[in-house]
């Protein structure tokens, strides 16, 4: 007998999508197993965020399927965090640090209550994660890039999920934060945690990541680094057409 | 002390400060949300749009009991509401324009109907044109009931789900990730805009409508770093202009409710940008002024 | 000339006067900014007045202008200090100087005729009454010769600047490193939205005079993609409004300015409606009827991505083509009988495959 294979953290089938009826991403296959740690890489306009975005279920889908740990997004919203873009929402916002890591987690509260102590000690622990303990009531817009981007990844950890969704972490951030955020990552891979970035800096890839998605609107390859990221795959991605009629 | 003694024993005083310190509370939450979501000049194009809406309610019941009225401007604001969504989601149209359109086109057709029941020439007519500028004077206890009544429940509203208004204040998206649905519950504080415009409307009137939104807010966030705060001072804000306005436009000749009121607000603002705690212009100055000494003073 | 017909061509000067001034300010984003300069109107009236110690048409007219400048920097200034957004900056400048305005007028000029309510809708039936007299000598009247100066001052300004403003609105960056100064044209532009708005209030009001100014340029911008095809719109549509309003309202007997923003509203609605690529009808029709052809190119890309894989033949069964694309059973026949009959793919056994047709058509669709 077998050993069944165990359910993939993102299940997702044939997928494809169009703003305006114009395709921005073709047709996506994609298995991404349990407590892995996965780059999606592409070109500008490769329809990376689009892809994860589509996952969680903000832009619709044309046609295709998705499942999370084998079930609609839907029904298992609380196994899944996301940190989004940094440049998409207005650091102005009359908040401080603390505020913005609790609300990870409304989603566990669900409507009307307030987060109470329990709360506020795991926004804390989770700030401390980070590294930004000290900075749990700073107003948002006096942090550094850098330190916003550790705020967002602290709420993104206290949804405590099982799988994760990152919109590009690394983008204008120091180097002691994508130091400290590459640290973060690998620790929860080591905790069974499933982790998707969107990431754009293909030197690192082989040093932070274990497996990758190459992404040009259409999946060009994904799988273990070392057996898919190479030369030839990146041409494709990066460089030359495909066509159907080379074959 | 002549005036405390007025407000409570003054009828017309105690009506007009108590209705103009309604509406500063629930303007001044509310529009904390419109202007955190860039929704500031909504409140201008919603007051406005609300305009016919009064004249049909009033032209097809005659009635000019407050409620009638107040329902009719809350459909045509609610309408307008949806129009100016549909037209910035589905086509190329930017939100200001869109605020346009239907701000001066509901604005012209109210003027139109105003014209219409003038030429009845009933003497019942008389006074609704006053929702141009507000008839905070005029306001009797029944009105004042009927504010506190839809003001107070609007405040429910928001105190029951303020995590949620937060949040989808601050990042719409995140939001969406987990089960809180952006479009709804922006279309619900956008809804509760029109609440907070349909009580104005009687006090302050259409055009300085939009300055009860946006000035407390303004002024409260100079204060405060936090949500909560922010909401609290822009309440008080707006309940002291009113009040202050109220008693300047009883106890001073010739001078308007509605105006009186807008302008403490602003001064409120101005006040406020300068000298506010939390961002104010000139600690910023006095601060960077500190630092430019410190590194230029000899070690 | 009758006086209907002098109201008439005042109303067409209106039209096509605001419609000029705004062509370029919806281009750039700032229709609410014509809404805030109306409104300074009054306080810069009163200005005028308490300053000439009278009423003095020029100076008047020079007050109001100043004002709505004054609100533009004003707005500008918050904007930059960082502590309010645009939208909040503007709406806390324009309630602040109107509220003034009225301040000033019931409390000192109670007495002397400055009419609210007239500064709001205008009265563009009293234009024929309100001449020019130079010298004893009747010109006819003074708002034609006020909204007809502003619509060759307009036409002048477009002409000669529409090179820069094109450039300037579309890439500032790309304008100012070529010397045109963008910050210059802006505030020229605003100069001309301002006295545009003051020339414009006496005959149709300030708030109409903002929708002239507004909705035609809207209109025009969902009927062409076209800029000079969107100029030629704002006119049509402006002074056609202007006139057709004036007309209804005659016959109603109801107001001329409110007539005149229905009838735009009216315009405008039905472009949204109607337009012919943008309107959300055409966008509904197009809609369905691209998804079905979206479907079947969906299902062509589908079977090219798997076509010489392992898992070719797993992946291109109808009944796999159904589970998978998220389909329903009646869909997916419908499209692999639509991709059947046009050639693209072979059915047999209850799998497709792909022809040398279809083959080349999933290629031009994926790379397009």
């Amino acid at each position: 007998m077998t050993q069944p294979e165990p359910t993939p953290a993102v299940f997702v089938r044939d997928l494809t999508v169009a703003y305006e009826e114009k395709p921005v991403l073709w047709d996506i296959d994609l298995d991404i197993p349990q407590a892995t740690l996965t780059a999606i890489v592409g070109p500008n306009g490769a329809g990376k965020s689009t892809l994860i975005k589509t996952i969680l279920g903000l832009v619709p889908a044309a046609a295709g399927t998705v499942r999370i740990f084998g079930e609609a997004y839907a029904l298992n919203r609380k196994s899944v965090g996301y940190v989004p873009q940094r440049g998409s929402v207005d650091w102005d916002f009359p908040t401080d640090a603390l505020d913005v890591v609790m609300m990870g987690l409304y989603g566990k509260l669900g409507w009307v209550r307030r987060p109470g102590k329990a709360e506020r000690q795991t926004a804390l622990n989770c700030l401390d994660q980070v590294g930004m303990a000290d900075f749990a009531k700073r107003q948002i817009s006096q942090l550094s890039g850098g330190q916003q981007q550790r705020v967002f990844l602290a709420r993104a950890l206290a949804q405590d999920a099982r799988l994760y969704f990152m919109d590009e972490p690394f983008a204008g951030v120091d180097a002691t934060t994508e130091v400290a955020i590459v640290n973060i990552l690998k620790s929860l891979r080591d905790a069974g945690k499933t982790v998707v970035v969107v990431h754009h800096d293909l030197d690192s890839v082989p040093t932070y990541f274990e497996r990758v998605v190459l992404l040009n609107v259409r999946l060009i390859t994904s799988g273990p680094v070392g057996e898919v990221f190479t030369a030839e795959n990146l041409q494709r991605a990066y460089g030359g057409r495909i066509a159907f009629l080379d074959r | 002390m002549n005036i405390l003694h007025d407000l409570l024993f003054d009828y017309t005083l105690r009506n007009v400060a108590l209705g103009s310190a309604f509406l500063g509370v629930v303007s001044g939450v509310l529009g904390c949300f419109a202007v955190l979501r860039r929704q500031g000049l909504m409140g201008d194009a919603l007051s406005h749009a609300a305009l016919p809406g009064v004249c049909l309610a009033y032209m097809l019941t005659g009635s000019k009991m407050p409620i009638t009225l107040m329902l009719g401007a809350a459909i045509a604001g609610w309408i307008g509401m949806l129009l100016i969504l549909t037209i910035i989601r589905r086509t190329r149209v930017d939100s200001g324009s869109a605020l346009g359109i239907v701000l001066t086109v509901f604005f012209g057709l109210g003027v139109v109907l105003l014209t219409v029941i003038q030429k009845r020439n009933d003497a019942n007519q008389a006074g609704l044109d006053k929702f141009l500028f507000g008839q905070a004077a005029a306001l009797v206890q029944e009105q004042i009931v009927t504010m506190g009544i839809i003001g107070g429940v609007a405040l429910l509203v928001v105190a029951f789900l303020f995590k949620e208004f937060k949040l989808v204040a601050f990042d719409p998206e995140f939001a969406g990730t987990i089960g809180f649905s952006p479009n709804r519950i922006g279309t619900a504080l956008t809804g509760l805009l029109v609440v907070a415009i349909v009580i104005g409307l009687n006090t302050v009137g259409v055009i300085l409508m939009s300055a009860m939104l946006i000035a407390p807010a303004a002024a409260a966030r100079q204060w405060t770093n936090s949500l909560a705060k922010m909401v609290g001072i822009a309440a008080l804000v707006g309940a002291g202009s009113g009040v202050t306005g109220a008693i300047l436009s009883v106890t001073q000749d010739g001078v308007p409710t509605g105006p009186a009121i807008v302008l403490c607000l602003s001064l409120c603002a101005v006040v406020s940008i300068l000298f506010g705690s939390a961002q104010g212009v000139v600690w910023d100055l006095v601060r960077r002024q500190r630092s430019r000494a410190a590194m230029e003073a000899p070690r | 000339m009758s006086s209907a017909t002098q109201i008439a061509l005042v109303a067409l000067a209106a039209g096509i006067a605001c419609s000029l001034a705004g062509v370029f300010l919806i281009l750039r984003r700032m229709a609410m900014m014509a809404d805030a300069i109306s409104h300074a109107i009054l306080p810069g009236l009163v200005a005028g007045y308490v300053l000439s110690k009278g009423p003095n048409i020029l100076v008047g007219f020079i007050g109001a202008t100043a004002a709505g400048l004054l609100t533009v920097v004003t707005v500008e200034a918050l904007t930059k200090s960082r502590r309010v957004k645009q939208d909040a900056a503007i709406g806390l400048v324009f309630p602040a100087l109107f509220a003034l305005g009225v301040l000033v007028i019931s409390k000192y000029l109670a007495n002397v005729h400055i009419d609210t309510d007239a500064v709001l809708y205008g009265e563009i039936a009293f234009a024929p009454f309100d001449t020019l007299v130079i010298n004893g000598q009747d010109y006819g009247p003074q708002s034609l010769w006020v909204l007809g100066s502003l619509v060759v001052i307009n036409a002048v300004f477009l002409a000669t600047f529409y090179k820069e403003l094109k450039l300037s609105t579309f890439d500032a960056g790309l304008a100012a490193a070529l010397g045109f100064m963008p910050a210059l044209l802006h505030y020229l532009l605003m100069t001309v939205v301002a006295i545009t708005t003051v020339g414009a209030f006496s005959a149709v009001g300030a708030i109409l005079a903002v929708a002239l100014i507004i909705v035609p340029p809207v209109t025009a911008s969902l009927l062409s993609t076209r800029l000079p095809a969107q100029i030629a719109l704002s006119l049509v549509i402006g002074g056609v409004s202007a006139l057709v309003g004036y007309g209804a309202a005659s016959l109603w007997n109801v107001s001329i300015s409110g007539m005149i923003a229905v009838v735009l509203g009216v315009v405008f609605f039905t472009a949204l409606l109607a337009a012919p690529r943008n309107g959300l009808v055409a966008q509904a029709l197009r809609r369905r009827r691209q998804r079905s052809q979206f479907a079947t190119e969906v299902l062509l890309v589908h079977l090219a991505t798997h076509e010489a894989t392992p898992e070719q033949a797993a992946e291109s069964t109808l009944l796999h083509i159904e589970r998978e694309l998220g389909w329903s059973a009646e869909q997916s026949a419908r499209i692999s009988h639509n991709a059947t009959q046009q050639g693209w793919v072979t059915y047999a056994d209850g799998s497709l495959a792909l022809t040398g047709e279809g083959r080349r058509v999933a290629t031009l669709v994926a790379e397009r």
